[in-house]
């Protein structure tokens, strides 16, 4: 049974895009201000921080989840995938990364890793999606600046350049 | 916002967590997936001391068939349930209404039981165990009891759950005249809260279990007389009073049984021509 008492930190090892990583939290410190402030890696963003917007999603044992519902304490143990485990060392972006940019899908940035996580896990089960799937996975995210038609298109062209 | 600070167990068995919840009483929340529990925690609508996490845990996960339902366990996920090969097949009520839960990111962590543990008046799973006539098991120190889904939720937001007791299990009953279902609702983009969600089940052609959620205070699941289209239209007039519903921001209560009239043959239509 693992206890950790209210304004105490305890350690949390979890394997971050890979590689087993040590840091410290609170009790109730949320894994998005964990990999943020601790860890020190920005890429995932903190809009509403009540699991509506979308922009926090990353991978929980390969599947994609709100960081802003999850607790620190509540990923030792497990795997956690960003947005920064998608480029390689040499700074190529992968063909979702590159759909998105072709596509013109972003302007801020600010829904970006989210929406990339998202599809890193749907796309992972579901291939060849339909135009309605890519849809309803978009649903969960909110984007302010596209309008999401670029979204769609990129997400779509994304899925199959994946496949090729 | 962030949450309180509260002691954080992660119990290793049902055993332990029990446990807990027998020691914190109150004091103590179970957090399941964490969907709706985390957001009610970072924005302090609740400020536990103890936090139970159980979330993802093996131990209490399990998808079984036995004795007439389809048993599910307290850490089993949404997506886990909808994703299982023999949904379909066992209770196709679940496989249609599932996909209205949420979106895809929180079922991957929103649980079955956490649904009916929070319940919503509007969600999706009460309402289907409620149109079901299914039931939970709930597990204390104490001993294990099993509470029919009309005795369970109470109201918004409450069950008859003590604070010691876990709900260690959901199960919807699988009959043979529990196949020929249909689920539809009104919300204002796929995967809000449902400003009306019905769920109908056709046992006979004529006699049809119609659930309704977001109307009353918890889910409502009645018997109705399809023998005719103005039978139908008699007994939705007559619910749609009884429930009466509430204003909220999404819609007014007029809307909503107004939905009700004119959504309930519908469903009800799609659940009798479906194939046995
Ligand atoms: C953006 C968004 C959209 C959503 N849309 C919908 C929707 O359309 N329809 C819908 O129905 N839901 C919706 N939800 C909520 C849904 O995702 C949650 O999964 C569900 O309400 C709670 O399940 P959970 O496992 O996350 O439980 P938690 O959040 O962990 O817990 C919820 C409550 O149940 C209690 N609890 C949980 N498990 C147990 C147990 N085994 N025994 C006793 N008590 C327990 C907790 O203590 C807490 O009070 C949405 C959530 C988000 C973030
Ligand atoms: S910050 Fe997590 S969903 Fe908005
Ligand atoms: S690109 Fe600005 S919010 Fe999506």
């Amino acid at each position: 049974m693992r206890r950790v008492a209210k304004d105490t930190k305890a350690r949390v090892t979890l394997t971050l895009n890979g590689k087993k990583t040590t840091g410290e939290a609170e009790s109730r410190t949320l894994l998005t201000d964990f990999l943020r402030h601790e860890i020190g890696m920005t890429g995932t963003h903190v809009g509403c921080e009540h699991g509506v917007c979308g922009c926090c999603t990353v991978l929980i044992d390969g599947v994609a989840a709100r960081a802003c519902l999850t607790l620190a304490q509540a990923a030792d143990g497990r795997s956690v995938e960003t947005v920064e485990s998608l480029t390689g060392l040499d700074g190529k972006l992968n063909p979702l990364q590159e759909a998105l940019r072709d596509h013109h899908a972003l302007q801020c940035g600010f829904c970006t890793p989210g929406i990339l996580m998202s599809f890193t896990d749907f796309l992972k089960r579901v291939p060849d999606p339909t135009v309605e799937q890519v849809k309803d996975v978009l649903g969960g995210h909110i984007c302010r600046c596209t309008g999401y038609q670029g979204l769609i298109d990129a997400m779509m062209d994304g899925a199959k350049r994946l496949r090729s | 916002m962030k949450p309180r600070a509260f002691d954080y167990v992660r119990p290793d068995t049902v055993a332990e967590a029990v446990d807990i919840l027998a020691e914190y009483g109150d004091d103590a929340r179970i957090m399941a997936g964490g969907q709706s529990l985390m957001a009610i925690l970072n924005l302090r609508m609740a400020e536990p001391k103890v936090i139970v996490d159980i979330g993802g845990h093996t131990a209490f996960k399990g998808i079984k068939v036995a004795n007439g339902f389809l048993e599910v366990g307290a850490s089993v996920t949404q997506n886990e349930l909808m994703n299982w090969p023999d949904l379909a097949k066992t209770s196709p009520l679940l496989a249609k209404a599932l996909p209205w839960v949420g979106h895809f990111q929180t079922r991957n962590r929103g649980t079955v039981c956490g649904s009916l543990s929070h319940a919503d008046p509007s969600s999706e799973i009460p309402l289907s165990l409620a149109t079901l006539g299914g039931e939970v098991v709930l597990r204390s120190k104490r001993g294990e009891r099993v509470v029919a889904a009309e005795e369970f939720q109470t109201g918004m937001l409450s069950t008859s759950r003590e604070p010691d007791e876990m709900m260690v299990a959901a199960r919807f009953p699988i009959a043979a005249n529990l196949k020929r279902a249909a689920f539809r609702e009104v919300a204002r983009r796929h995967g809000d809260f449902a400003i009306l969600a019905l769920a109908a089940v056709a046992e006979t052609d004529t006699s049809v279990r119609l659930g309704i959620g977001g109307l009353a205070d918890r889910p409502v699941a009645t018997r109705i007389d399809a023998s005719s289209k103005s039978a139908i239209a008699d007994a939705l007039g007559t619910l749609a009073w009884e429930l009466e519903g509430s204003d909220d921001i999404h819609a007014t209560a007029r809307y909503r049984r107004d939905l009700l009239r004119r959504m309930g043959p519908i469903v009800i239509e799609e659940a009798i021509s479906c194939a046995a």
